[in-house]
């Protein structure tokens, strides 16, 4: 804070432009926040992946359990994020476990909806293709519909990563860590520019989260795939009336 | 449980009702504006990736800091409900401006083509085949934008305006599950009905989807 009375633009970033929040550890170290909130982020996202990638090449695989998927999927997307954060904390206790526990609960759906889409929208042409040349079912899931359906399965992970990272903020509210916390400590002490330095960081953060997705999704789709899927929905313009497409979003 | 509602009865329901306008509002403002924004899109080519762009990076933007950038740009209060209202109706605004776009160009081709060569000017195509050939993938982002919000609206009890989402907050501090899971279930209901009343509006102004299916 200068002792100058500051311009109105100037005091709102002022805890973000101060030197001292960004020293590498401390109570107001906005770096130690920023890493305790990818650290929330990953764990969560890492967890719910290993249930529900598995899950879903399952039931896309043998189509069995489907409405599980869709289900889960659409119930996911309507549970408000918040009540559920504060549900499991109010039931297991503040434990850092128990605010991770609920953003795996809410990045499952999302995932395992999408993988199961995924493998169920593979040509299935090209899956009798794969059992025609002698592949074993493992192999027929692995090298066949797995990178075919990878665009809409790393769209999952992309929105699960999203909605965790969202959620993550809301959790600074029961008492946990990462950025969230510049936000409820600026709302307590009325203080705006800390309010907009976490505000503007976790935003950043997201974008930058979804940027890496986008490239990651660049590196590992086969460039056959996705030359396909283009070729796919350029198609469709001028076949009649539009039709519902599967909608890859969930809440933040 | 029930003694939980039967003391708190009318809160209950105020909350109810403030949720349903929280939500409510944003869609009809959203999608008011990504009408126009997504047909000038798809009109003028330049357009459309920068919406996209623009749209994808509002809808990653976490909710809650979503709300309190508002106040810094609008120099409304931080408590104000208006910052609920603007960022749900910027995230209605993201999302549809897309499906807009991706519903009109779907219908593109021998459709507009024949409604041209029928000597229809560009006004009367767009609101007699355009948007009806639309209209599927339209309320389907409707729908999802609709669920989204409902459920978001609970964030804004953090900032003031939170609908159900004081429920949670007053049995996070009471320590209570009973409030938590009355505004959950609450909400999960509310954004139940809301989306069969969608479908059931998109029935009525789409009926021939029903004939083409039951041939």
């Amino acid at each position: 804070m200068s002792i100058v009375a500051p311009v109105p633009m100037l005091n709102y970033f002022g805890y973000l432009f101060d030197g001292a929040n960004w020293h590498l550890s401390g109570d107001s170290s906005i770096p130690e926040r920023l890493a305790q909130h990818v650290g929330y982020t990953l764990a969560a996202l890492v967890i719910s992946a290993l249930i529900a990638l598995p899950l879903g090449l399952l039931i896309g695989h043998t189509n069995k359990g489907a409405f599980i998927a869709i289900g889960l999927g659409n119930l996911g997307r309507s549970l408000p994020t918040f009540g559920l954060v504060l549900l499991l904390v109010v039931t297991l206790g503040v434990y850092l476990w128990a605010a991770i526990a609920a953003l795996v609960v809410l990045a499952i759906p999302p995932i395992l909806a999408q993988t199961y889409a995924g493998i169920r929208s593979v040509d299935r042409a090209a899956v009798d293709a794969a059992v025609g040349m002698g592949m074993r079912p493992m192999q027929v899931l692995l090298k066949a519909e797995v990178p075919m359906a990878l665009p809409l399965i790393l769209g999952g992970l992309r929105s699960a990563m999203l909605q965790v990272c969202a959620t993550a903020t809301i959790a600074a509210y029961a008492s946990f860590g990462g950025l969230g916390r510049l936000l409820i400590d600026g709302l307590n002490r009325n203080e705006y520019d800390q309010i907009l330095a976490g505000a503007i960081m976790v935003a950043l953060l997201a974008i930058a989260l979804d940027y890496l997705g986008a490239g990651v999704e660049r590196a590992v789709v086969s460039p056959g795939v996705r030359e396909q899927r283009g070729r796919r929905s350029r198609r469709t313009r001028s076949e009649g009336p539009a039709q519902e497409s599967p909608a890859v979003s969930t809440s933040r | 449980m029930i003694t939980y509602i039967g003391n708190n009865y009318s809160d209950i329901v105020s909350d109810l009702v403030q949720h349903l306008w929280l939500s409510l509002i944003p869609i009809v403002v959203g999608a008011g504006l990504a009408l126009p924004i997504g047909y000038l899109a798809v009109r003028k080519n330049v357009f459309l990736q920068p919406v996209n762009n623009v749209g994808a990076i509002i809808y990653s933007i976490p909710s809650l800091a979503l709300f309190l950038m508002i106040p810094g740009i609008l120099g409304v209060g931080v408590l104000s409900p208006i910052n609920v209202l603007v960022g749900l109706s910027l995230y209605t605004l993201a999302l549809l401006s897309r499906t807009v776009a991706d519903a009109l160009i779907s219908v593109q081709g021998q459709t507009t083509q024949a409604a041209r060569a029928l000597g229809y000017r560009p006004l009367r195509q767009l609101i007699g085949v355009e948007l009806p050939m639309a209209a599927p993938v339209l309320f389907a982002g409707l729908r999802v934008a609709t669920v989204a919000n409902i459920s978001l609206v609970s964030v804004g009890a953090l900032v003031g305006s939170g609908g159900l989402g004081n429920l949670f907050t007053s049995g996070f501090q009471l320590g209570f599950t009973e409030p938590i899971i009355i505004g959950i279930v609450l909400s999960m209901l509310l954004a139940a009905v809301c989306d069969v009343g969608l479908v059931l509006l998109q029935r009525r102004v789409t009926p021939w989807t029903r004939v083409g299916a039951s041939t």
